[in-house]
C-alpha cells in the first residue's frame, strides 16, 4: 500500500492532562476502506485519541493528519468529512426518527432531495417503516444505536469514528450492527472503531492495543496471534493488557 | 442560513414537545404577576399599637379613635404604665407604644402644649419608620384640628400655618401598583430569560449531544443564534403576556411609545440571552448554571432599583448598579409605562443595552469551544 492511500496519520501524538498523560506518542497509520479496531483497556487512552482526531480535543504534541486535514489548524474541515458515534448514545430522544435524520442531514448540508431520498434509504435499509414518527427515546438501545450509526454515515463522511458502539446491545443486534458495518466499508468509508468484545476485533482488518496511553501491538487479528503465540485474540489482549498500570 | 433553519425547527420541536416547560414559561409569570403586587406593597398596614393612656379624658379618647380610624394601626391594648407596654414590644406583640400622660387634655387647654412620648420597636426598620410617621402625621393633624376649635377665629389668622399641597405627577394617587407591576414584569423577563438559555446549552452538554453538534462543521455563531432567536421569540410572547396582565388586572397600559417598548425589550433580551448562554458555556451541568444563575439573578433584583432607589446606594453600589442590566430595564419600563416617554428619552438606556448584548454574546460565542 502506498502513502497517498492513508486517511489517518499520526506521529507522536501526545495529549496530557496536567501531570497525567492520556496519549503518550502514538504513531500510526488508517489505510482508506479499511476496518480499524482501536483497542486497549478502560482508561487506556482510546477516546482521548479519537477525540483529537476528530477535532474535538486539540493535542498537547504530535502531529496528526485526518482525511488530509491537520489537527491543530483545520479541526473543522476535518468535522465536513468525518462521521462520529460517541460511547454516550447521542440523537435527540425528544425527537422522532425522521425528526433526527432530517436535522443531522441538514446541518451536514444535504440539499432537500437529498434528505429526503437519504432518509427513506435509511429507514428501509434498518426497516424502521413504521417507527418513523415514533420519538427516539422510546426505541430499544439496539436500534438506536443502528440510527446512530446510520446518520453518522449520511452524508457519506470519508471516515467514520465509532467509540464502543456496541456496548450493552445484545448479540443479534451486534451481528446485525457489523453488517452495516461492512457495508459502509464496502463502499469506501474508512471506519475506526473502539470496542471491548474480541468477537468483534476478529472483523477488523487491522487492529491496534493500546496500554497505558501507548500503542503496544498493531497488525492483523492474525499477525499478532502469531507474534505473540496465542490462539484467540482473547489471550493476545490479555497478555499485553495485564500489565496495565491504569484503570477507571 | 440552512443551517439555522434546521437549528430552529429542532428548538422549536423541542420547545414545543415539552408541555410542562411551555406551560410554566407561560402560566408562572402571569400568575405571578397577578399575585406578587398584592403583596409586594410599600404601605405599612396593620400597624400593632399599644396605648397607655394615663389621662382618660375625652381628648385623649378623640385621639385615640382618630389614630384607630386611620386604617393603618391596629389597637393591641391598653395598658397600665409604659412598662407593660414595653413588654408587649419586647413579646412582639406591638410594633408601637404611645404614652399619653396624665392632665393631656388639661394642659392642651390652659396651657396650650403637651407631650406625647412614643415607643417604637424598630426590629423591622420600614415598619417602624413608617409606622412612626403615619403616627406623627396624625396627631399633626389632630393638634391642626383642636387648635382651630380652641382658638377663636379671627379676621388675621395668627398663626402663620404653612401647608403643603404635593402634586403627585405622572401617578396621582401614588397607587404603588404603577410603580410595582412594571418592575415585577421587569424581573419576571429577566428571569424567564436568563434561565431557559442558561439551563438550555448545559442541558446538551449533560445528555451528550453537545458532543455530535459539535463534531459537525456547524459554524459557532450559527449554533448560538439557534438557541438565541427561540428563546428571544418566547420572551417577547411573555412580555406581551405581562402587559396584557397589568392592563386587565391592574389598568396600566404604556402611556408612552409602545414601539420605543417593545424596541427596548428586543434589544434588553438579546442582552439577558447572551447571559444565560455566556454562563451555559462556563458550566457543565445544569446544576451549576442553576447556581450561578441564582446568584447574579439576586444581585440582579435587589439592586435592580425596583425594592430601593438606586440614587440611594452607596458609590459603589451604584457602579454594581450600572453594570445591572434589570436597574435599565426597570427604569425604561416606568419611564414609557408611567411616564410617557419616548424614542428620545430612552436612547441612552437603549445604548447601554446594545453595549451589554454586544458585549455577552460575543464572549459567549468567544468562549464556546467546540474544540478543547
Amino acid at each position: 500500500m502506498t502513502r497517498k492511500d492513508s486517511v489517518i496519520k499520526t506521529e507522536k501524538l501526545t495529549k496530557r492532562f496536567g501531570d497525567f498523560i492520556a496519549t503518550d506518542e502514538i504513531t500510526f497509520e488508517v489505510l482508506k476502506g479499511e476496518i480499524f479496531g482501536f483497542l486497549g483497556a478502560n482508561g487506556a487512552g482510546k477516546t482521548t485519541a479519537m477525540r483529537m482526531l476528530c477535532g474535538l480535543s486539540t493535542p498537547s504534541s504530535g502531529k496528526a493528519t485526518v482525511a488530509g486535514f491537520d489537527v491543530y489548524r483545520q479541526t473543522e474541515q476535518i468535522k465536513q468529512h468525518i462521521g462520529y458515534m460517541s460511547q454516550k448514545f447521542s440523537l435527540y430522544e425528544d425527537l422522532t426518527v425522521l425528526e433526527n435524520i432530517r436535522f443531522f442531514g441538514g446541518i451536514y448540508g444535504l440539499d432537500n432531495r437529498q434528505l429526503k431520498s437519504k432518509s427513506e434509504e435509511l429507514v428501509q435499509r434498518l426497516g424502521l417503516q413504521s417507527e418513523t414518527k415514533k420519538l427516539v427515546g422510546e426505541l430499544p438501545l439496539g436500534w438506536k444505536q443502528k440510527l446512530a450509526f446510520s446518520v453518522s454515515v449520511l452524508h457519506e463522511p470519508k471516515i467514520v469514528f465509532l467509540d464502543e458502539p456496541t456496548g450493552g446491545v445484545d448479540p443479534v443486534t451486534r451481528r446485525q450492527f457489523w453488517a452495516l458495518i461492512y457495508e459502509a466499508a464496502s463502499r469506501g468509508i474508512t471506519l475506526f472503531v473502539t470496542t471491548h468484545y474480541m468477537d468483534e476485533a476478529e472483523y477488523c482488518d487491522r487492529i491496534s492495543i493500546m496500554v497505558d496511553g501507548r500503542i503496544e501491538a498493531l497488525g492483523t487479528p492474525q499477525e499478532l496471534k502469531i507474534k505473540l503465540n496465542e490462539s484467540t485474540m482473547d489471550g493476545v489482549f490479555y497478555q499485553l493488557a495485564r500489565g496495565a498500570k491504569r484503570s477507571d | 442560513m440552512r443551517t439555522i433553519k434546521f437549528l430552529l425547527q429542532k428548538e422549536f420541536r423541542q420547545i414545543f414537545r415539552n408541555r410542562a416547560i411551555l406551560i410554566l414559561i407561560m402560566v408562572m409569570p402571569v400568575m405571578q404577576l397577578i399575585i406578587l403586587p398584592l403583596a409586594a406593597d410599600y404601605e405599612v398596614k396593620n400597624i400593632n399599637l399599644s396605648v397607655v393612656d394615663h389621662d382618660h379624658s375625652p381628648y385623649s379618647q378623640q385621639l385615640i379613635s382618630k389614630i384607630t380610624a386611620s386604617g393603618y394601626f391596629r389597637l393591641q391594648g391598653y395598658h397600665t404604665s409604659i412598662e407593660e407596654a414595653y413588654r408587649s414590644i419586647e413579646q412582639d406583640k406591638a410594633d408601637l407604644a404611645l404614652e399619653i400622660p396624665y392632665g393631656f387634655e388639661r394642659n392642651l387647654i390652659r396651657e396650650g402644649e403637651q407631650q406625647l412620648f412614643i415607643a417604637v420597636n424598630a426590629i423591622n426598620g420600614t415598619k417602624a419608620g413608617l409606622g412612626g410617621a403615619y403616627l406623627a402625621d396624625i396627631i399633626r393633624d389632630y393638634n391642626q384640628h383642636i387648635r382651630t376649635e380652641l382658638t377663636i377665629p379671627t379676621r388675621f389668622q395668627s398663626l402663620p400655618i404653612i401647608e403643603i399641597v404635593p402634586n403627585n405627577r405622572f401617578n396621582p394617587l401614588l397607587n404603588y401598583q404603577f410603580f410595582m407591576v412594571p418592575g415585577i414584569l421587569a424581573i419576571l423577563l429577566t428571569m424567564v430569560g436568563g434561565f431557559l438559555s442558561a439551563l438550555n446549552i448545559v442541558k446538551e452538554k449533560e445528555i451528550g449531544t453537545i458532543e455530535q453538534i459539535n463534531v459537525t462543521p456547524i459554524k459557532k455563531h450559527h449554533f448560538i443564534l439557534g438557541k438565541l432567536i427561540p428563546f428571544w421569540i418566547l420572551g417577547n410572547v411573555v412580555f406581551t403576556l405581562g402587559l396584557l396582565v397589568s392592563w386587565l388586572v391592574y389598568g396600566i397600559f404604556p402611556q408612552g411609545n409602545l414601539l420605543a417598548m417593545y424596541g427596548f425589550i428586543w434589544v434588553y433580551l438579546l442582552a439577558v440571552l447572551g447571559f444565560g448562554l455566556l454562563i451555559s458555556t462556563y458550566t457543565d451541568t445544569q446544576q451549576q448554571a442553576m447556581f450561578i444563575m441564582f446568584f447574579f439573578m439576586m444581585i440582579f433584583i435587589l439592586m435592580g432599583g425596583l425594592f430601593t432607589p438606586i440614587n440611594s446606594m452607596p458609590g459603589w453600589a451604584k457602579v454594581i448598579a450600572n453594570l445591572n442590566p434589570v436597574s435599565y430595564l426597570v427604569e425604561v419600563m416606568r419611564m414609557i409605562i408611567l411616564k410617557g416617554s419616548g424614542w428620545r428619552a430612552v436612547l441612552p438606556h437603549l445604548g447601554a443595552i446594545l453595549g451589554f448584548a454586544l458585549v455577552l454574546n460575543s464572549w459567549a460565542i468567544w468562549n464556546y469551544r467546540k474544540t478543547n
